[in-house]
């Protein structure tokens, strides 16, 4: 047995976009265990609802997190929509799915770039960030902000997208997918790169079953789990099927990623499609009264989102399960025996959002 | 297996000008919709203080005893909460954002109901 030793990796660490630290207990180079501590940026948003009606925390729940912020907006809305007994016209439904399939492509390519930064190659994470920009941009065009949108609102959405708008993002997306198919090959064949990701953290089917994972975490260790074939907003209506591997291992979980991207490209594709003319909200009237709870699959994975209303403007309870917290279990198997200096790549691989995780 | 799949990249990056906007010579084009700051047209509000009730934030204050409107430009998130509920619509979002400020500003604007001039602080 060699040497034990306590290495504090976090909160703030090079690789780290937010702050988690991790307690690491090394033998030698490798790593023993791991303890985790969150609870460097709680804000106290769950809270926020007793003091903000129900409407003005569609806002609040906007900004839970900054790369998923359509999503938990999007997710809030469809709980307090299902209390409420409201029905959402079809083509607010297409337009979320497209604006959530945006995100989705916006946070995968986010994630490319920092685990390109994570393992050193930074001319790969400037690419990847080039790419985004583009997304970025639709963004803006078609909400009015780049990262915060404020476009999803209780019975439907606040924007309409125009047929043409709606063609010029075809057009760009067709020009990303192909600007993402000669980068993703440099992820999926250079050798470098497969140095750092090929059997780096395997996670057993088994083991991503018994500690819950969730997301591109669950589907690389060939959990076929998906929220979206539930069939909510307008994803009932599309042909998709979850992207899955079987390895396990930090490759595997960026080869599912990068299919998730193209998967996402076709998905808006087939909204456009299929989108129908019409209204984009409905007039909601009344109080929310009653619980429920939603789930949605997030670029990280499946969230959870709870509310409790007691007929009044504002809601007894609010509560967000978010996917980070649910793979935390999943990361600290994946450290356990690897080497010191795969850690911020095993970190990076669930994908960790820790502003969602502590709200 | 491949150690220069990052080659044709490299070679459309040496001919390719700079990907990002240089700021301050070259200005950013807004598009229709970006959310900039709130104005609004003091002469046709009626210091109704619907927009205060909403405002998410608390940004916005309604003194209907004085005629003034004003907002606190960094709490304001641009949510356009405001401009969406106002019964006169004199409340819109401008594509430009707030000018950088050394500290918390609050935009007063008074309507003046024997005069032409409008003031703000």
């Amino acid at each position: 047995m060699g040497n034990r030793t306590i290495v504090p990796f976090g909160p703030q660490h090079p690789v780290l976009p937010e702050p988690i630290h991790l307690d690491l207990v090394l033998e030698d180079e490798k790593v023993v265990e791991a303890i985790p501590q969150i609870g460097y940026i709680h804000r106290g948003l769950e809270k926020l609802v007793e003091k903000k009606d129900f409407q003005q925390y569609t806002y609040v729940a906007e900004r839970i997190c900054g790369i998923c912020s359509f999503m938990h907006g999007m997710g809030y809305c469809m709980t307090i929509e299902s209390i409420m007994n409201v029905e959402i016209p079809e083509r607010a439904k297409f337009l979320r799915t497209i604006w959530a399939e945006l995100s989705r492509m916006h946070s995968h390519i986010m994630w490319l770039g920092l685990l390109a930064d994570a393992f050193g190659f930074e001319s790969l994470f400037m690419q990847s960030w080039k790419i985004r920009e583009r997304i970025l941009d639709i963004f803006e065009e078609t909400t009015g902000g780049r990262v915060i949108f404020s476009v999803c609102d209780i019975g439907g959405v606040r924007k309409d997208i125009s047929p043409e708008t709606l063609q010029k993002i075809v057009g760009i997306l067709q020009l990303v997918e192909k600007e993402l198919k000669e980068l993703t090959e440099v992820f999926l064949r250079d050798t470098s790169v497969k140095a750092r990701t090929k059997g780096v953290g395997v996670l057993s089917k088994q083991a991503a079953f018994d500690l819950g994972a969730v997301g591109p975490m669950a589907k690389a260790s060939g959990i076929e789990l998906d929220m979206r074939t539930q069939g909510y907003a307008a994803y009932g209506q599309l042909k998709f099927k979850p992207i899955t591997d079987t390895k396990g291992d930090s490759y595997a979980r960026t080869k599912v990623r990068i299919k998730e991207i193209f998967q996402s490209i076709d998905l808006i594709q087939q909204c456009v499609t299929l989108i129908p003319e019409g209204e984009v909200k409905v007039k909601v009237t009344g109080n929310p009264s009653g619980e429920y709870f939603t789930q949605i699959e997030q670029p990280r994975g499946e969230v959870v989102y709870y509310a409790k209303g007691n007929g009044t403007k504002f809601l007894d309870r609010m509560r967000v399960r978010t996917p980070t917290f649910a793979n935390v279990p999943a990361l600290l198997e994946t450290l356990k025996g690897c080497d010191l200096a795969d850690v911020p790549i095993l970190i990076l691989t669930i994908d960790p959002c820790i502003s969602c995780t502590e709200r | 297996m491949s150690i220069l799949s990052m080659t044709k990249t490299l070679f459309k990056n040496l001919f390719h000008g700079p990907y990002t906007t240089q700021y301050p010579i070259k200005k950013k084009d807004y598009y229709e919709r970006t959310r900039g700051k709130i104005e609004i047209d003091i002469d046709a509000c009626i210091f109704c203080s619907m927009c205060q009730r909403r405002c998410p934030t608390g940004a916005i204050q309604v003194d209907k005893a004085n005629s003034s409107w004003s907002i606190e430009r960094l709490s304001c998130i641009q949510c356009n909460y405001c401009s969406e509920v106002c019964p006169k619509k004199c409340l819109h979002m401008d594509q430009q954002y707030t000018s950088p400020s050394f500290g918390k500003v609050r935009d007063e604007y008074i309507k003046c109901t024997n005069t032409q001039s409008q003031g703000e602080s």
